[in-house]
């Protein structure tokens, strides 16, 4: 009775952040509105019995997912005003696609009535145990591919945002490991009574940097 | 009403699929608002997929479900990236200025 409860609160609480992410006119606020639907949603996973992937909502969505688009969003000095106008000319059309589409969703559910039946598997162990179990023997193959796919959009968002901007001052070790004596360091005769920078050779760059 | 069947779990997500698709519809300029209607779906899509993983007393549900939140995070991440290399350039997200390819 209880877990009814919490799931029309959890259930309700999605929906309506769903509603908030797709009305808001603050990106922020949407942003923000996504973040407490996912959290909702974990909870829905909770009552499902599924702990592990509810934990792992929260974490990657939450805490990397979420984070990211909230910096994107702040990062970009974008006038979000009227990037909303058409929102009352789409209104329409949008709203008879999406009750046609929700109705014909409904419908395909609305079956014959079934129960749900909690952890109907092995209640003895946990679910982060079961899963444990599954994905490193049947689907050991996947999970590397997934473990893939996250490598290269790694490496395909630090190239595509990574950008070398002239003129700026870089320690090179390499360079500085092949200096030698001969093209660093220079003996001139000074004269005592002479400036030295009127007898400085000026063609070696080195010598710039030494003075 | 106050049993809980697997039909409830479907309608909420049917509900979150359709917001994100409307969502898609009506914020048809903004690109990170689309970004964040496709994790919508996405969510909707795992809810689903968790459901009938318990309902079935079947963990490969689950471990999809997994995959597709590997998936959906990987899209984020090189979705934003492009979004960010493009306002660099452009100095605009607007959807209907990204017509450069003319397509």
């Amino acid at each position: 009775m209880i877990s009814s409860l919490f799931f029309y609160l959890f259930a309700f609480m999605t929906v309506a952040a769903g509603v908030a992410v797709i009305t808001a006119r603050n990106p922020v606020h949407a942003v923000l509105f996504l973040i407490l639907a996912f959290f909702n949603a974990s909870g829905l996973f909770i009552l499902m019995g599924a702990e592990f992937l509810a934990m792992l909502l929260v974490v990657v969505y939450v805490g990397a997912v979420a984070v990211l688009f909230l910096f994107v969003v702040m990062m970009l000095d974008i006038d979000y005003a009227d990037m909303r106008e058409g929102f009352q000319r789409h209104l329409p059309i949008g709203g008879v696609v999406g009750l046609v589409l929700l109705v014909e969703l409904v419908l395909i559910f609305s079956g014959p009535e079934t129960t749900i039946q909690v952890a109907a598997v092995d209640t003895s162990r946990s679910n982060t145990a079961l899963l444990g179990d599954v994905i490193y023997t049947d689907y050991i193959y996947l999970f590397q591919l997934a473990g893939l796919i996250l490598l290269v959009a790694m490496i395909g968002a630090i190239t595509l945002t990574m950008r070398h901007r002239e003129g700026v001052k870089r320690q090179s070790i390499a360079m500085q490991n092949a200096r030698t004596r001969e093209d660093s360091v220079a003996v001139v005769s000074v004269e005592s009574h002479v400036a030295p920078q009127a007898i400085l050779p000026d063609a070696d760059k080195d010598q710039k940097v030494l003075r | 009403m106050l049993t809980i069947t697997l039909f409830h779990y479907l309608t909420v997500a049917a509900i979150l699929f359709t917001l994100g698709a409307v969502g898609i519809f009506l914020n048809r300029k903004n690109v990170i608002t689309i970004l964040m209607c496709i994790e919508l779906m996405l969510l909707a899509v795992n809810i689903n997929l968790v459901a009938f993983s318990t309902h079935l007393g079947d963990l490969s549900g689950q471990i999809f479900a997994m995959f597709i939140l590997t998936v959906a995070a990987a899209v984020a991440a090189i979705g934003l990236a492009i979004l960010v290399v493009y306002f660099r350039n452009r100095g605009s997200i607007a959807v209907e200025d990204i017509n450069v390819m003319k397509g």
